[in-house]
């Protein structure tokens, strides 16, 4: 038997404690990381939704979103939800309010933010998830301002998921992400796959 | 899309779970009041959640009086334009027609606030009407669990807005979490009676005892002009603070609103309030809560 995951939740502001209850629940150790010490021996950060904007300029004096690309470069997995899939994506389309501040990167895709619209187009559905057996119930999924995937620009993005015609899962080896909040439903099932995938 | 299913996000609410989970997404964070496009700007470079478009600040509004209406439509509109964060604006308490039209306007969320001059002295809006979703102020459990159960998707303590007096924010959040307390502590027969004193629905008392929490996110507003205020609301128990008066009527709002919204981040790290506070000018003004007479408080605004 191997060792609990060591997951860490960015908590510099958004949807944590909402994720810290999911990761739990999918068997990992959780904790909050605000500073780059804190990502020290994890096997695992989840970069919750949230703003965007606001993560990436509290993360900015730390210089926390280079330390979290060196540590998944070293091996740790990352797995970014709405907010996290724009700070995890090697371009954003309309990064007016982005420009001049540090995100992660390394996903090999456009994303494009608030690309439904306003509050009143956020939308809740359920999705075929390829990570998930045909045989189980489909995923639910929760949209709120959500950005959309535009561009797959790697060949090595896998796309487990779409909703009308976008990708809104994707993984590229250890780099999860989703552009809905999987964290607002009760169901763990994707937050499990990212345990094992962290645990690997 | 092709499904778009709507399900109740909390039972014995009226709020859908895109609603509620907007709030979510905003926790931790600071939404500040703005009256232009460019304090719209200013407060997103500095890593504000949201802000909140309105025509007057609450400390403007006590010190002009007379009555205070939602904003003009082409206020809003600019500042939906000018930012890529959630944008909130007001309606009256009561006002149902002021909601329709910042609905309509594609706002992200209304605020029925007490901060404007009530328009029904016994009714607040039937929220579970509208698809947008809406925050309310609330001085007590009860007061919050009625405005949920109207179906709003967040609570906000009222605290009493264009201070800069941290007092009532800080009594009402105080009030809010040890009502909470309190009813864990009861049986189910207790929570009946509990349910009656709150006059608030058995179910969400229920609920609440349960959780030991409201079934939506909780901020706190009215009074909070320094980090250390942000940051003492959110070791109190808060979830984000509203920044109405305390950013854009102090000596430096850039610099204020950026210390504030760190603050709040690193609430518990007294080394990092210290560094923020340092040098950022002159706070707002302020007014001793005590100094106001009852009937021109604002919090005793709703029902």
């Amino acid at each position: 038997m191997s060792r609990t995951p060591q997951i860490g939740v960015l908590a510099l502001q958004g949807a944590v404690a909402e994720h810290e209850q999911a990761l739990s629940a999918a068997g990992a150790q959780v904790r909050k990381v605000r500073r780059p010490a804190e990502l020290e021996g994890l096997d695992g950060l989840v970069v919750p939704g949230g703003e965007s904007t606001a993560m990436a300029r509290l993360a900015a004096p730390v210089r926390l979103m280079p330390a979290i690309r060196q540590r998944h470069e070293e091996g740790m997995a990352v797995f970014g939800t709405c907010a996290g899939l724009i700070l995890t994506a090697d371009a954003v389309a309309d990064a007016e309010a982005l420009t001049g501040f540090e995100r992660i990167g390394g996903l090999d895709v456009v994303v494009r933010r608030n690309a439904y619209g306003n509050q009143l187009a956020s939308f809740e559905t359920e999705l075929e998830v390829s990570s998930i057996p045909e045989s189980e119930r489909r995923l639910p999924a929760v949209f709120i301002r959500a950005p959309i995937i535009e561009e797959i620009t790697g060949s090595e993005v896998e796309v487990l998921a779409e909703a009308a015609g976008h990708p809104v899962v994707v993984r590229q080896g250890r780099l999860l992400a989703a552009s809905f909040h999987p964290e607002l439903t009760g169901d763990h099932r994707l937050h499990e796959h990212f345990v094992q995938l962290a645990a690997g | 899309m092709t499904t778009t299913t709507q399900s109740n996000g909390t039972p014995g609410t009226g709020a859908t779970t895109v609603n509620t989970g907007l709030a979510q997404m905003l926790k931790g964070g600071v939404i500040m009041d703005v009256v232009t496009p460019e304090q719209a700007r200013i407060a997103e470079e500095a890593g504000a959640v949201a802000v909140m478009a309105l025509e007057r600040v609450p400390a403007d509004i006590r010190a002009q009086g007379g009555l205070a209406r939602m904003s003009d439509p082409d206020l809003i509109s600019s500042i939906v334009d000018a930012v890529s964060i959630p944008v909130m604006a007001k309606a009256r308490i009561g006002h149902f027609v002021e909601a329709q039209v910042l609905e309509h306007l594609k706002v992200d969320y209304i605020d029925e606030s007490e901060v404007l001059s009530p328009a029904d002295e016994a009714h607040h809006i039937d929220k579970t009407k509208f698809k947008v979703p809406f925050v309310c102020g609330a001085t007590n459990l009860g007061e919050a669990l009625r405005r949920i159960a109207e179906g709003a998707s967040m609570i906000r303590s009222k605290g009493e807005a264009g201070t800069g007096d941290v007092i009532e924010a800080v009594r009402h959040l105080r009030t809010i979490k040890g009502e909470i307390a309190r009813l864990a502590a009861l049986d189910e027969v207790e929570l009946y009676a509990a349910a009656k004193e709150l006059r608030a629905p058995y179910e969400l008392v229920k609920q609440v005892a349960a959780a030991g929490r409201l079934p939506v996110v909780l901020f706190v507003a009215g009074g909070i002009a320094t980090p250390a205020d942000a940051a003492m609301m959110m070791q109190m128990g808060a979830e984000g603070v509203f920044v109405g008066s305390g950013i854009f009527k102090s000596g430096d709002p850039e610099a204020r609103a950026k210390a504030i919204v760190k603050a709040t981040t690193y609430y518990d790290d007294p080394a990092v309030i210290a560094e923020v506070s340092r040098g950022l000018g002159e706070a707002m003004v302020g007014k001793s809560v005590s100094e106001i007479a009852a009937p021109h408080r604002l919090a005793e605004r709703g029902w």
